[in-house]
């Protein structure tokens, strides 16, 4: 099994806090399979995944240490994005690890420029090209037979859940190796959480996806690899099989079986 | 409870409508005279209080006209001395209308030209400025910067008009005047003036509006690697585009209406502007300079201006706002 990332003892500090919210993480992300990143509350899951395209870089005065290494395609070598200083490196990362919110986020324009966005930011202006990708990232998000007939139609029109899977499928039409995913399915409704679970599974083959969850369910459904996180750290990281099952730690068995979070 | 709330609230949204009528029928009776006597050809009329001999054959221009341009106001007296008709229309004020032989004619068509040209002027040099500002203020300046900077601009856009009117006067004018050419009152120191005067309001909502944009939108373009410019021109702008658009409107609504900052810098002469650094007059102008002496026609001509006015405003404010904002979803 290959790493795509590997976070080594890295904290993270935001401006002006007093102490790091994140401290000593230690953790691999393995290539074509799901990471779930559990906790209670104010654990640190959305800053850690923040810190994985350095969105956390927006906001000045933000600290990290230690090493996020991501695995560079051509020379299979481990590159510390964390080095990154350039925007055009930002730009390259972010192509490369891309992002899932919870609330879907729609841009105010078109379905089609919603999905080619990215392509058009990344250069590419060939027409056809463009049809052909927007339609196949449409069809990996499962939206296409929903919404070919209006493409040209504002993407804020659509329900939440298609929303959500739009914002999916812009993300994946210019094929990042990672995809981010905090909490994607908290403002959805049973039905649409499930469409997007099962486009998880099925988009694995070609993305390594970790997303953060609060529904244990979803977790144990979805990932390959379970996080346990607490108070900024770690706790315990495992195969989903092994976390749910037989948690080492008694915090880890004691928050999945819901007694605090 | 509920019932009366809906009627009080239904009340006073008819008032409004009331009252918007009721602008427009009290202007229409007074201008009536006017409308009845010059008709449409008002709009097209460059002459204002001219007299014409009532001669058959001498029907339009005709040389024997005596110019009494009315433009003498007590505001600006001092630029316009250029123009000697001012020397007749102090002698010939009082006898304007007694002479049997002679009639008055006045016509809109240099004021209706000025004021839409020194507001389409102040529009093409404050919409680029205030979005650059706001830009700033909502993107690109920290919150130290912008804090400050954001209060000193809604401070600009509260002073009173006359002040930027004065402003222009004594120091924007000649200097206008020392970079352009031309008289220190101006059809473009009016422009610039007015466009001055609206960049402060226009950038402070058109920031409000941009710092609408939800956070986690902004994020979410930074995420599919877009620039700082591009999240700006593709995602907040769109976003924000109703509110951006509305800020325009009601800084064009402003710009065509405003009298004091105007009257200050535009000349008042009844000239066709042959070039942008002429002087000339705008309705408001017109209506504010010439009230306190006209009786009969000329009072009734000055309410056909207010009314050519009322449906300036209204029409532009109308259009841009089918227009711009018709797909609204
Ligand atoms: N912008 C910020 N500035 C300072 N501290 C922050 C900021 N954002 C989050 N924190 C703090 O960092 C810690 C981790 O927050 P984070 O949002 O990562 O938690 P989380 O695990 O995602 O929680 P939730 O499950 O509620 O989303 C919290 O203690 C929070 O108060
Ligand atoms: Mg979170």
């Amino acid at each position: 099994m290959n790493k795509v990332m590997d976070i080594k003892n890295f904290y993270f500090t935001y401006a002006k806090a007093p102490k790091p919210s994140l401290k000593n993480i230690n953790l691999p992300i393995y290539e074509n399979k799901v990471t779930a990143l559990i906790g209670p509350s104010g654990c640190g899951k959305s800053t850690l995944l923040r810190s994985l395209n350095r969105i956390h870089d927006l906001y000045p005065g933000n600290k990290y240490e230690g090493e996020v290494l991501l695995k560079d395609l051509k020379t299979e070598e481990m590159e510390n994005i964390l080095e990154y200083k350039k925007e055009n490196e930002l730009i390259n990362l972010r192509q490369r690890v891309g992002m899932i919110f919870q609330k879907p986020t729609p841009f105010p324009m078109s379905i089609y420029d919603n999905i080619s966005y990215g392509l058009k930011l990344m250069g590419k202006k060939n027409k056809s090209e463009l049809e052909d990708k927007v339609e196949e990232a449409l069809k990996d998000a499962a939206l296409w037979e929903e919404v070919k007939d209006r493409l040209k139609d504002d993407a804020r029109g659509l329900s939440g859940g298609q929303q959500q899977r739009l914002c999916i499928a812009r993300a994946i039409a210019v094929e990042p190796e990672v995809l981010l995913m905090d909490e994607p399915t908290s403002a959805l409704d049973p039905i649409s959480t499930i469409a997007i679970e099962e486009l998880v599974a099925k988009l694995k083959d070609r993305v390594t996806i970790a997303i953060v969850t609060h529904n244990m369910q979803q977790a144990s459904r979805i990932s390959d690899y379970t996080a346990f996180m607490y108070l900024g750290e770690l706790i315990e990281y495992g195969s989903t099989e092994q976390i749910f099952l037989n948690p080492k730690e008694k915090r880890t068995a004691d928050y999945i079986a819901g007694k605090f979070g | 409870m509920e019932a009366i709330f809906k009627k009080l609230s239904a009340l006073s949204a008819t008032t409004i409508l009331l009252i918007l009528s009721a602008i427009f029928v009290v202007l229409f009776i007074y201008a009536k005279p006017a409308v009845q006597k010059y008709g449409i050809h008002f709009l097209v009329d460059p002459r204002w209080d001219v007299s014409v001999s009532l001669n058959k054959n001498s029907a339009n221009n005709t040389p024997n006209t005596v110019n009494k341009n009315m433009s003498d106001n007590n505001l600006n007296s001092a630029p316009i001395g250029e123009n000697d008709a001012d020397v007749l229309a102090a002698l010939g004020e009082t006898n304007t209308q007694s002479s049997n032989n002679t009639e008055t004619i006045y016509g809109g068509l240099v004021p209706i030209v000025g004021t839409i040209l020194s507001t389409i002027l102040a529009m093409f040099f404050a919409v680029p400025i205030a979005m650059g500002i706001s830009i700033f203020l909502a993107e690109i300046a920290g919150p130290k910067l912008s804090k400050p900077v954001g209060i000193a601009i809604e401070l600009l856009a509260a002073i009173p008009s006359i002040i930027y009117g004065m402003w222009g006067l004594f120091y924007f004018g000649p200097f206008v005047s020392h970079l352009f050419g031309g008289s220190s009152v101006s059809l473009l120191v009016a422009g610039l003036v007015l466009g001055i005067m609206i960049i402060p309001f226009m950038s402070s909502l058109t920031r409000d509006s941009m710092n609408t944009t939800p956070e986690v939108l902004k994020e979410s373009a930074y995420a599919m690697g877009a620039t700082k410019f591009e999240v700006i021109k593709d995602v907040i702008f769109p976003y924000a585009k109703q509110g951006i658009i509305g800020s325009m409107i009601l800084a064009l609504g402003r710009a065509l209406g405003e009298t004091m900052a105007v009257a200050f810098v535009i000349g008042g002469v009844f000239t066709f502007p042959k070039k942008i650094i002429d002087p000339t007059v705008s309705i408001p102008v017109v209506l504010a300079n010439n009230f306190a002496e006209s009786s009969g026609i000329s009072l009734s001509a000055l309410f056909y201006l207010a009314l050519i006015l009322f449906v300036l405003s209204f029409i532009v404010i109308s259009f841009a706002k089918f227009y711009f904002l018709r797909n609204k979803k």
